[in-house]
């Protein structure tokens, strides 16, 4: 007898569109999200927070109730949605320009609060929608469009990390790094997403999970080969993990 | 024994599936899609185990449904 | 609730009236004058079950308002001059998005710091934006503390009603002063916001709120679906005062505090055998022009009063384009030291006895 193993989550629209690049990550994440809200069963009380970058279009694919924030500012939408409405789910999806960058004081306060939502960071290393440019993350010596002999400390500083600073803020309960390069480390990513979605729905904090994601396009790499480079010199520097875990300890 | 269902017509040709099927049940097809990319096809002489692999790498939710 | 008159400081009013009009979420960030808000909800709105977040800024503060409003939910956040400059991003969005919520200004003197003291120098902020795009920021100016609290009422209302960021526009005077004022049951019927609100996709598709619109004519027709509610918010929803406008030669326009100053410069006028009137747009945006018009058509000037350096003049003299020899003339100044009512009874005799020479050669005041 046949049996069906594996069918688009619920949490996806069925006339979704991705809107990404191929073989970006980003349409594995946003499946893996869908996934854990189908699989929490949490899909009809969700609202989701659009941010600024390549997931502007999240409405596009996520059958979720979603309202778009400003560039940076999801936590602080997330947190008047949650505040005015605690029995809903809330999570952001964001890119780390938007989230480390631009809106990291919302991010550390968010937390901080320990608001009881759920963020999801794409660490990709370049602001990819609007072309390539150097972010937050990006790697020393990288090329970008503006950084075209490779970041260079003197002019553009260090990459920032993200999960190093999120574990020591107390309002956190779950922060992790995940990577996307390989059918178990997409199986371990969803484990670290439902962990994450779960320190909010058991009341306990933030739950944040950085994935490492891949820009074929603007890395102009095939995309085996930016699977290779999230393998190799992004987890050299990003170092995937679990950093913090008050989900298991309870 | 698997089988899956494939709409070629999500399928951008990052062919990261390719790379993941254990039995090398897909591969890229020669005749283009509605997106205008070589998307993969199923190559009826490799036997699928159903292991969704592949729809676990997709990043376009390509893969539909997988059976074992 | 206390239903009688009492001894109200303008910020601890509008922050009452907040309560009494149900707002369920405040978010804030200090800043005189009008931290008194913040302090005031910081116990009330927990106490009553309701959601209060002392904010990390005003930036934060008013993308809090946005997640909020987005739910349906009445929220509010106040603030101050510079401190409101950092909020424009977000009104943009809010205005954009189409969603509900009310911001108090409470302005002090500019630019940049300036200082705490009266100022009308957030005219232009309020009414012409800093955020990008076409929209508006409807805005209401209260002269007292009554209608500070009456107002925060028509704020939430019109908010809910047209689902559209709105202001209201007070200044350090009234924010720090005390009159007898009463906080009155909330007078408007409930706006039922299920139909649009974000509350989860049960039952339903899902829903999305956002500025955002690939489609260049899907954009164009919702800028303008949002500018033809602007035109109803001014045809229903217009607050003014008009004091002996009848066979007046001259008019005072103010707003605020200061046309409540205007207006006893008015009475001495009056009772002196000048013939001026006052008109007070309460509803600031979208600007009365009409009525300012009409006016023009029956008298000989304008003498616009404000405590800065002539802003809502700009509208004044918008709104006559085309009507023939009027004289508009302004006294104001930038920030600090509030007007007396003879100085502006003052300044009425100077620009009367102006106005009447201009129009008959000698003066017969």
């Amino acid at each position: 007898m046949e049996q069906l193993v594996y069918k688009k989550p619920d949490s996806i629209k069925d006339d979704f569109k991705i809107t990404f690049c191929p073989g970006c990550d980003h349409g594995v994440a946003v499946r893996l999200v869908a996934e854990v809200l189908d699989e929490l069963g949490v899909r009809e009380r969700t609202i989701g927070i659009a941010s600024v970058g390549c997931s502007v279009f999240s409405y596009d694919f996520f059958n979720v109730d979603i309202v778009e924030s400003a560039h940076g500012r999801s936590l602080a939408v997330a947190t008047g949605v949650k505040r005015s409405k605690p029995d809903k789910v809330v999570f952001t999806y964001q890119g780390d320009g938007d989230l480390a960058s631009i809106g990291l004081a919302e991010t550390i306060h968010a937390m901080t609060r320990g608001e009881k939502v759920t963020a999801i960071c794409i660490n990709n290393t370049t602001y990819g929608m609007t072309g390539g440019q150097a972010g937050p993350t990006t790697l020393l010596g990288q090329v970008t469009t503006t950084t075209t002999k490779g970041r260079c400390v003197e002019i553009s500083g260090y990459p920032l990390k993200i999960c190093e600073i999120l574990k020591e803020v107390d309002g956190t309960a779950y922060v992790a790094r995940v990577t996307l390069d390989s059918p178990q480390a997409i199986m371990n990513a969803k484990k670290s997403i439902k962990k994450a979605f779960e320190a909010q729905l058991k009341g306990l904090g933030t739950g944040f999970v950085e994935i490492l994601a891949t820009c074929p396009t603007n890395w102009k790499m095939t995309p085996k080969g930016a699977h290779a480079r999230v393998r190799g010199e992004m987890s050299a520097v990003f170092k995937p993990g679990v950093y913090k875990d008050r989900v298991s300890e309870v | 024994m698997g089988r899956i269902v494939l709409n070629r017509d999500r399928c951008k040709a990052c062919y990261l599936c390719v790379a993941a099927c254990p039995n090398k049940v897909l591969e890229a097809d020669d005749k283009v899609n509605a997106l205008g990319y070589y998307p993969v096809k199923v190559n009826p002489d490799k036997q699928c185990v159903g292991c969704a692999m592949c729809a676990r790498v997709c990043p376009d939710m390509a893969i539909e449904k997988v059976y074992r | 609730m206390k239903r009688e008159k009492q001894l109200l400081k303008g910020n601890y009013a509008i922050a009452e009236a907040a309560i009494e009009a149900g707002c369920q979420s405040y978010f804030g960030y200090p800043i005189t004058p009008q931290s008194e808000i913040g302090e005031y909800l910081s116990t009330k709105m927990p106490e009553l079950g309701r959601a209060f977040v002392s904010s990390e800024s005003e930036v934060a503060a008013i993308n809090m308002l946005l997640g909020a409003g987005s739910t349906g939910v009445k929220a509010m956040t106040s603030s101050s001059s510079c401190a409101v400059a950092l909020m424009q991003e977000g009104l943009s969005f809010i205005a954009g998005d189409e969603i509900p919520c009310v911001l108090v200004s409470v302005m002090r003197a500019g630019p940049g710091l300036g200082y705490i003291y009266p100022s009308q120098g957030d005219y232009f902020q309020a009414t012409k934006g800093g955020g990008n795009g076409d929209y508006k920021l409807v805005t209401y100016a209260p002269a007292s503390v009554q209608e500070c609290i009456d107002l925060t009422y028509k704020c939430f209302y019109v908010s809910q009603k047209y689902r559209t960021p709105v202001c209201l526009l007070a200044d350090g005077m009234l924010g720090q002063m005390m009159e007898p004022a009463v906080v009155g049951e909330y007078p408007y019927e409930e706006i039922d916001q299920s139909d649009w609100a974000l509350s989860g996709a049960k039952d339903r598709e899902p829903r999305y709120i956002a500025s955002i619109e690939r489609d260049q004519e899907t954009l164009r027709q919702r800028v303008e679906k949002i500018f033809e509610k602007y035109n109803k918010i001014l045809e229903k929803e217009n607050v003014f005062e008009k004091y002996e406008i009848e066979g007046a030669k001259l008019v005072i326009t103010a707003f605020g505090s200061i046309a409540r100053i205007a207006k006893a410069a008015v009475k001495m006028a009056r009772k002196n055998g000048l013939e001026v009137g006052l008109f007070r747009p309460v509803l600031l945006n979208p600007f009365p022009e009409k009525i300012v018009k009409e006016i023009a058509q029956k008298i000989d000037g304008f003498l616009d009063i404000e405590l800065n350096c002539g802003q809502m003049l700009q509208d004044i003299k918008a709104s006559i384009a085309g009507v023939a020899n009027i004289t508009v003339e302004f006294y104001g100044r930038p920030a600090g030291v509030m007007m007396t009512v003879e100085e502006i009874y003052k300044q009425i005799e100077i620009t009367y006895k102006k106005m009447i020479e201009k129009k008959y050669g000698t003066a017969c005041i």
